[in-house]
Parts: structure tokens; sequence; C-alpha cells
């Protein structure tokens, strides 16, 4: 079981959260014309890395906040972790 | 039975409690700790059971948990499980155990006639025998295989027993009490860091109760119990014995089983029967030790046969002797130990040592003793059938290839040691790169991933002295760095025999003209000659011999087989074993119960039950209940002798010819306040939001961003930047999580707060033609006309002087309202809608009555928003903006979503009006039609109409929009029912929707 810094709570055991995917994902904005390639990206396809991985986790059972999560998919590693707002560059 | 193999005095059991106990129905004594197994060896009793794959006869191999062979089916109060190792479970009184994988008894096995047919049974065995014909499968091999194979039985009984789980933090986890566990908590404690010491056995102390050592001019038992004892004492450590760490997991994360009343005859009252640890742990250090390693040689697994290390151990903790002509095969100077122990008791051994002239303190006390010692010389092989008999010894040259003359010697145990293996599991469990040390032949710990340190014979120190001093030093360090104490423990004087080193000798050769079985892996029946094989068919990877042999696959998980059967696999391919690499090691170390991973969260409280304010009312009322997610919510109202479907007819015809009442409580329930909340709505839903009224609901929909519908409900702005959503009482919790992801992370810039109050009202739906004459007198001072509360709208209301929220909203398709009011007067609102509703001749309406209700008005539901629809399969196209964006908007785009024969719901009726439909049934053109019969959709809901007194249906059917007035058969293979139909409009009753708005 990992155990997480939530940037809100501190450090908390991986069963309080919930995984949101990949965090470097931009919505579309709304309104605007995409094309069907565009769109398929954003709503489908995700590359599936071996090694770091920025992913979004919602910190579920505790402050019910949305966070950044930097990890490695291999070795489950974690590296930083940010709030939502938080620039992950 | 009397215990003719136990010592007059001497071990650590205590002799003032004899404990009887039975084994394969026959009547045995034992003495208060004692182990199953130490008390059979002391009652002469060696045949424990048959071995998995050619039945042979096994007895006892070792002492603990890297015992091979003997697991019993164990009986204790009434309840019975698989597979206990004999050597590891405490006696208690009146214990009962039978052997496992025999039949039709241990003495006389018919399996066993395998043995003779071993010749048909080689490696790869399973894959080779049981593949062709196909067809044979399962009526033939699956059988056999499972008649002949598998160890003991489960029970099907629910188990009584409690489990509980503990979550734990600690600075440091120590896992192992032997001398590196026992110095380093010490060292630890005593520098204030809050330390964790696990222990395995009943008994702590691991090797130092069975050595002749000196720690501080005290036996290494006494300074053990002095250490222990100190420990106790300190509130900042925990004790724990009977409890084996078995995984490291993730961010040192790892996870122990403690073994709470196994040893007890029944659980005490309120007592768990295990617990299991989630312990996170700063640091962990693991103190596991090493386990014997045997020595390959021709029937090696002939009962009699076991570890030097266990025989040792019999003698001095249990004060019980494996043999009275015992013979020692040893290549390095543990096997003297356990001569020596033999010898004071008064026991002559002998000893065969594959070494040619060894010097040791050890070995010259042997000398001294007298006892017979034979250099250069092995076991060939062990001879007897049930009980080793006697011995097939010889010379063996100084390469170790040629055999002497083969002589037989009497014996009654072989008592075998080749040297130490290391028990790193735990350590490569954490992903620690382990490396091969040639000295001692085997692989230790190398860098470490995670926090951890392995320490004493774990990590191939052998010798008291430096195991001490490391575990003091390294346990001082990292309790510093954690603690900043500086609290340092002066190592003590330590009093120990030196030894010599150990011969590199595994495997005894074959003599000439005899064909032996060499076990290698014992519980899984591998021997040399099947690994032989395995390398001779092409299989390289140490990975693939294991699968393929089966080698280390067994319940001991290969503790004492794995080197040796590394050792082989290099010595055919000529390589030396760090390029043959060793295999995985995964969690657990040894087996867990299932009862102890599940822990409480068995049946009922798998999960938690949330019940509405009002469910004692409907408790006391008769209902009957039914699980919806985590709630409980009453299907129906049970009447006299009525059954759900009679039930449910009455309630529902009730709400349509006078008014019912029923709970929703359960509805999902969101507050949404700030200046952007109907920016919110009006992106997360796909109809228009920016417009609706202060006191007025809505009907919205909301999708995925893959234009899957996601849920459905109504939201109340309840005033100017308050609205008031509800959902789905399956969804609340997703939808709540949904708004939340936009607004954190997709529009933070939007100024709106949401937060779940589905369980701060209590909610009642009162429906039926007479529900606004009820309302009315509920609400006397409230306008409730059609003009002063019309459709979709919302007031607020004095319920008796209860403040209430009254929504004009229909799910049942009549004329309906929503009454909520806060949880804690929930109860008082429903008994007074009861109360009031008596003259209107009210009814509660369960769940059963609501589908029905709104299946025959084809409103949709969780049935058919399943999320694999779309809105305008659902009919729900009218509720799609076209001059706004909304999430999943685009999606709605895509080919297959604007296919002209997309799916749509439909109404379905059987053409005899007669047949209920049973849910999930697939819908046909022709119900002949070979196999595969083209689907064309599926019965989503099925309900008896009330309105109609006939079966009816909703179903998502191919090209839905022009099937109306289609015949088609409903096929359901499960129930053997195939049905002619005609489809109709998915609107059954009032169409026009007149009733709602009357």
């Amino acid at each position: 079981m990992l155990h997480i810094k939530c940037p809100h709570c501190g450090m908390r055991s991986q069963n309080e959260f919930s995984y949101g995917g990949d965090a470097t994902v931009k919505r579309p904005e709304l309104g605007k014309e995409i094309s069907d390639q565009d769109w398929d990206n954003f709503v489908y396809n995700r590359k599936s890395l071996r090694g770091k991985h920025l992913e979004l986790w919602q910190h579920l059972s505790g402050c019910r906040q949305w966070i950044k999560v930097e990890r490695d998919t291999a070795t489950h590693e974690i590296f930083r972790t940010l709030k939502a707002n938080e620039d992950n560059s | 039975m009397d215990q003719n193999f136990r010592l007059s005095d001497g071990g650590l059991i205590n002799r003032d409690k004899k404990l009887s106990f039975k084994f394969n129905n026959k009547n045995y004594y034992g003495y208060e700790g004692d182990t199953l197994a130490s008390a059979l060896i002391a009652n002469g009793v060696h045949l424990i059971g048959r071995s998995f794959k050619y039945h042979r006869p096994r007895g006892f191999f070792g002492a603990g948990v890297d015992e091979p062979y003997a697991m019993v089916q164990l009986y204790r109060n009434g309840e019975t499980e698989p597979n206990i190792k004999a050597t590891e479970q405490e006696l208690f009184e009146g214990l009962e155990a039978t052997s496992v994988n025999c039949w039709p008894s241990v003495n006389f096995d018919i399996g066993a006639i395998n043995n003779f047919l071993k010749i048909f049974l080689p490696a790869g065995f399973y894959y080779k025998t049981f593949m062709w014909p196909k067809s044979f499968w399962y009526k033939v091999y699956e059988p056999f295989i499972r008649k002949s194979a598998g160890l003991g039985v489960a029970s099907i009984k629910h188990d009584k027993e409690r489990y509980e789980h503990k979550y734990e933090y600690c600075d440091l986890l120590i896992a192992g009490s032997g001398p590196s566990g026992l110095a380093s908590a010490y060292a630890a404690a005593k520098n204030g860091a809050r330390v964790i010491l696990a222990e395995d056995k009943a008994r702590f102390g691991g090797t130092l109760l069975t050595s002749e050592v000196n720690i501080g001019n005290k036996s290494g038992k006494e300074w053990a119990e002095g250490i222990i004892a100190e420990l106790k004492e300190m509130p900042n450590v925990t004790v724990k014995n009977r409890s084996q760490v078995f995984g490291y997991y993730d961010h040192n994360m790892l996870v122990m089983s403690e073994r709470i009343s196994d040893h007890l005859s029944k659980t005490k009252k309120f007592h768990p029967k295990q617990r299991l640890w989630y312990i996170r742990a700063k640091e962990v250090l693991i103190s596991s030790g090493s386990i014997e390693r045997p020595i390959v040689f021709g029937n090696n697994d002939t009962p009699g046969v076991m570890l030097s290390s266990a025989a040792k151990e019999y003698l001095k903790v249990y004060g019980v002797l494996v043999g009275r002509n015992p013979l020692i095969f040893t290549n390095n100077d543990s096997g003297y130990e356990t001569a020596i122990e033999f010898k004071k008791n008064g026991v002559d051994p002998t000893i065969l040592d594959t070494r040619k002239d060894p010097q040791s303190e050890i070995i010259d006390e042997a000398k001294n003793l007298g006892i017979n010692i034979k250099f250069s010389y092995v076991v060939v092989a062990a001879q007897g059938y049930k009980k080793v008999k006697s011995a097939d010894i010889a010379k063996i040259s100084d390469d170790k290839e040629q055999l002497g003359s083969v002589e037989n010697i009497k014996c009654d145990c072989i008592c075998v040691s080749g040297f130490w293996t290391p028990t790193i599991h735990l350590a490569s469990q954490s992903g620690n790169k382990t490396k091969f040390n040639e000295e001692i032949d085997a692989f230790v710990p190398g860098t470490s991933k995670q926090n951890e340190t392995t320490l004493g014979a774990a990590n191939g120190s052998y010798t008291l002295e430096e195991t001490l001093k490391n575990s003091f030093e390294t346990a001082y360090d990292l309790s510093k760095k954690i603690t900043n104490n500086d609290n340092k423990i002066s190592l003590p004087n330590v009093v120990e025999k030196k030894s010599t080193t150990h011969d590199k000798f595994w495997c005894v050769p074959l003599p000439n003209g005899k064909n032996y079985k060499r076990f290698v892996d014992f519980q899984n029946d591998v021997a040399v000659s099947d690994i032989e094989i395995a390398l001779k068919e092409g299989y390289r990877s140490i990975e693939h011999v294991k699968r393929y042999t089966t080698l280390g696959m067994a319940t001991d998980q290969g503790k004492t087989s794995n080197l040796n059967g590394l050792q082989l696999v290099s010595n055919i391919e000529n390589k030396v074993v760090p390029n043959v690499g060793h295999t995985t090691f995964r969690p657990p170390y040894t087996p867990v119960s299932i009862g102890a991973i599940v822990g409480r969260e068995v049946g009922k409280h798998s999960k938690p039950t949330r019940k509405s304010p009002m469910h004692k009312w409907h408790e006391q009322n008769n209902a009957i209940f039914v699980d919806a997610g985590v709630w409980l919510r009453p299907r129906y109202y049970k009447q006299g002798n009525e059954n759900l479907f009679e039930a449910s007819k009455r309630e529902a015809k009730n709400v349509r010819t006078n008014v019912g009442v029923c709970d929703v409580t359960t509805l999902g329930k969101i507050d949404i306040k700030g200046p952007n909340a109907a920016e919110l709505l009006n992106r997360v839903y796909t109809n228009a939001w920016l417009k609706l009224p202060v006191g007025k609901a809505r009907y919205g929909v909301m999708l995925r961003e893959d234009g899957i519908v996601m849920d459905d409900g109504t939201t109340t702005r309840i005033s100017e930047n308050h609205y008031h959503m509800t959902t789905t009482t399956a969804q609340a919790a997703n939808v709540l999580s949904h708004l939340e992801y936009y607004l954190q992370l997709i529009w933070p810039e939007l100024n709106v707060n949401v937060v779940s109050t589905t369980e701060q009202w209590a909610g009642a739906a009162v429906a039926g033609p007479k529900s606004r004459d009820l309302l009315q007198k509920l609400f006397p001072k409230s306008d409730v006309s059609n003009e002063g509360l019309p459709f979709m709208g919302y007031i607020e209301g004095d319920l008796f002087g209860v403040k209430a929220r009254i929504f004009r909203i229909s799910f049942s398709g009549e004329l309906a309202y929503e009454v909520n009011v806060e949880s804690d007067n929930g109860n008082f609102m429903w008994e007074k809608i009861m109360e009031v509703g008596e003259e209107f001749k009210i009814q509660p309406y369960g769940t059963e009555a609501l589908s029905t209700l709104r299946i025959e008005m084809g409103h949709v539901a969780g049935s058919e928003l399943d999320g694999r629809t779309i809105p305008y399969d659902n009919s729900l196209e009218g509720l799609l903006s076209k001059k706004k964006d909304f999430i999943g908007k685009r999606s709605l785009t895509r080919k297959a979503f604007i296919a002209e024969d997309r799916q749509k719901i439909v109404g379905v009726v059987p053409l005899d009006k007669k047949t209920s439909i049973p849910e999930g049934s697939h819908l046909v053109k022709d119900s002949n039609a070979p196999l595969p019969n083209p689907k064309l959709g599926y019965i989503s809901a099925s309900c008896w109409s009330v309105e109609h007194d006939n079966p009816f249906s909703l179903a998502i059917l191919k090209n839905g929009k022009n099937m109306i007035g289609e015949k088609l058969f409903v096929m359901s293979p499960l129930k053997n029912k195939v049905i002619p139909v005609e489809i109709v409009s998915s609107h059954y009753v009032d169409p026009k929707g007149e009733r709602v708005r009357s």
C-alpha cells in the first residue's frame, strides 16, 4: 500500500485516496472547434508509461482535494505531490 | 501410548501439564509447550502423510516454518483447517489432527502406486499427460487430479472465529527474535525508538535456545529471557510472539499475522483467533535467521531423515529424541553440535562428514566425547519404507565424483546438515537486489531499495559475536537518526565455539546400477531426475524450470529446496549459481489464513450499512428490505401472506388510484453554492440552466466526456446562488467527485462550493392523484394548488412546526411531491404523512412498486443508464442543448452515436399478455435462427403494468426508433424461455405526461 503525502493533510495511506489518471491531459476549452482526432486523444488515448508519471489522485476519505502525484509506475517511488493549482513544471 | 522418545528431563516444556490429543484417531499424550510434531515424535510417530505426487510416506523434516512434509488437517473446537504444519501447531488439550493426501489411510495408501509408476510422472507430467483429448479434461483428468493431488480439505462451514486487522506505525520493525533481533531491538529501544519486535514462534530467542553459547556470563537462553523481560516493560516497545511478518510491500509497509488463539483449545471470549497487522515502519531490521540446507541423496525423503538443526531443537526445546541410533550426515560443523547433544543425553551417534580432515573446536569436542566420526563419507541412500531402518553409506573421493564400496549400517534416523541458507525473503520482497555470497554458497541481501537492513544469519553472518556487534551498532545508528538520542549499549562478553569452513558439497552421486529418487523439493516431489529432464527439454530460465517442474512452488515455497535446485541447474548448465539467479520471492512468506486477510469485513460487515431515519418505522411495518448499494431500502411492505409480486402490485396500484409514500432519503443530495453555481450546472448538465428561476426545479442529465450518460436527477434553485442537486442513489459519490474534479482541476475560476447533504435530509415522495389533497392538509398555510406550486415548482413549508422543503417532482409519473426535512425530523415527517394520509387511503410503497411505476411510465433509471448508453438511447436527446457546450457534447457527434439505426429505448409487451419477461433477456428477430442468433437488443427492466394489468418491459433495441409495432422474440437461455413480443412505445402510461401537470 502506497504512502502518499497529501499536500493539504500530510502522509496518508493509499486507501484514503482514489486514482484519477494522467494529470498532464488538458481538457479542450469549452465551445472550441476540435478535430475528431484531438478529441479522441483527450478522451481515450493514454500512454501506459513505465517510469515517472504525473497523475491525479483525490483524497477521497480526507480533504476531498484532487492532487497531483509524481510517481514511478514501475517502482512506486513518489517524488513529489502537488496541490491542484500548483504548476508541475 | 507412552512417550517413549521423551527424555526424562530437559527441554522448555511444562512437564507438570500433560495434554491429551488425537492423531489419526489414536490417543496420545504430550506436554504444554510441545508442538504437535514434538509430541508425535515423543510418541515415536514418524509417519505423518503421503507425498504430493508419488504418495510416498513422509514424516518430519524440520521443526518450524520450513517444514515441507508434516502438514495435517486440524480439528479444533468444531472447526477444521487444512494444511497446518505440525511443526508449528502448538499442542493444546483435546487437539485432533489427521493426515492429508492419503487414501484410505496413511499406512496403506492406494496412490502410492504412483511411486512404482513414477516413470509415468516425470517433470512437466501435467502438461504432457492431460493435454488431449480436450474433451477429457472436465470429466476424466480434472476429477482425477483433484482426487489424487491436493492437500487438506477446506471447511465449507461459515467460520465462526473472529479475525481482526490493526494498523500500526513504528520507528523500527524487527522481524525475528534471534540473537540479532534481540540485540537490535534492545539497542534501539534503549535509544528511545518506538520498536515492534516480532517472533514467529511461541518462544523468543531463536537459535539462542538451542546453541551452547555464553553472553555476559549467562547462557544464550537466559540472556534472551532477560532482554525480552526488559523489552516487555518498556512503553516504547511492542513485543509479539506467534507473529509472522510475511510480506514486505511498498513504502515500508509490512504485514504481520499474529496467531492469538491457535494454540488454545478454544478462542477466549471477545478475543480474535488471529490478527493481521499492517505496519508502516520508518526502518525495518530483518533478523529472520537462516534455514539449514539439506544434502541430496537417495531416498532422502524417507521418514526419519531430517535436518540436523531440527533434531537438536527437538532435543533441547522439547526433550525429545528423534531416534536412538542417529546417523549425522554433514558437510559442516553444525552437524557436530547435534551429535554432541545426542551424546550428552546418552545416545551414541555416528557422524558422516563429507570433509576430509576438518579441524575446529567443535570437532575436537566431538572427538573427545568419543563420538564415532567417519570423514570423507556420505549417505548414498536411506533404506526403509515408512521409517529409516538403515543407511547405505560409502566413502567419497576427494573430487566428490567417485563412491567407494557401499556398506549398510543400522540407524533409525539420519540428521542432515548441508550448511545454512539465509532467509532473505523479506529483503527480496522489498526490492533488495540480492547477491551471491561464494563463502556460504547462498544469496544474501545486497543493495536496499527501501529502508531495510538485514542482520545476523539472514545476512550470512554465522558467528554470534559479529552478529551481536553489528546488531547493536546498526540499531543504535538507525534509532539515533530517528530519535536524535545518543544512548549506546556496550557489547557484552561473548563466548562461543569456533567452527571451520563447510564443504561445498550438496548432492551425493548415484552408485552404479542404482536409480534412487533423490528429492530436491520435498513437498512437491521434485527429484534430481525431474530437473535434469526439464533442462534436457530445453528449459533454461530458472523461472521456467520452476514452473515446469514445480520446484519450490508448494506451500513451503522452496524454503529447503531453492538453493539445491539452483545448484543442480548450475551444475548441469556449467554455470555458476549467481548467473542462474534465483526465482522471485513473493509474499506471503508463510501461508496466511483467508480469515486473517479478510478480517472483520465479513458478510454484512464487508461494507457499511446505511439506513434512513425512517428505518425503524419500516421495520415495524413489515418492510422487506433490499440492498441498494450500501443502503437498505424497503422493497415492499408485506401484508398478510402477500408475496413480493402481490405486494408491489397493490402498492403501485394504490399510487395510481389514491396516494402512496416512498422513502427517497437514499437519493444523493448535493448542496451547490456560489456566484458561478448556475454556470457550473450549465456545463455539467446537457440542458440549459442559466435561466432557471429561484423556486424552480429542473430535470437534468449529465454525461461523461465520452458521451455516455453518467447520471440524472433534478436540481432546484433554492435562492439566487444556492442550488440543491439530487443524484441517483448509486451514483451519489461519483457525481460529487465528478463536480469536485471539474471545479478543482478544470475550471478553478468558477466560484462554487459543493458538499454532500445526502445524510442531512430525509425525503418522502408523496405520489398519486390524491397527493395534493394530502399535501394541503400537511401544509395548511401553504398554497399547494396547481398555480401556487406548479409542476417542477419548489416552496418551503411548515410541517406542524418543522421546516420542510417541498418539490413538485415526479418519478412515478403521477401528480407527486417530494418533501424533505432535516434528518432528525424524518421519522416525524413520515408518521405525520401516514397519519394525515389515512383518510386518502395512503399506503407506503417500496422500491419494487417504485420500479413498476417508473417502468410503465418509460422513465429511465440505473438499468438503462448503465454506463453504455447515450442520451439518444434513452430518448433524452430533447435535453441536449444546441446553443451551449457541456461535458461530453463533442463525443455525441461520433459516427457510432449518430448512426441511423442507433439503439433506442422501447417498450415490450408479450403477445399473450401473460408471460413475464426476464430482465437481461435478448431480443431477436427469429427464435429459430442458427446460433449465434443476431441480437437486436436487451431487456433492461421488467414489471407487471398495474395500469394495463399485463407484463411490460423496457428494452434498448437496435433501430428502436423504427421498430414500434414490430413482432420480435425475447430469448432467455438462462431461464429457457422464448416469448413472442410486440414492440411498443416506452411510454406505456400517460404518454403525454398529463398527470404530473394536473
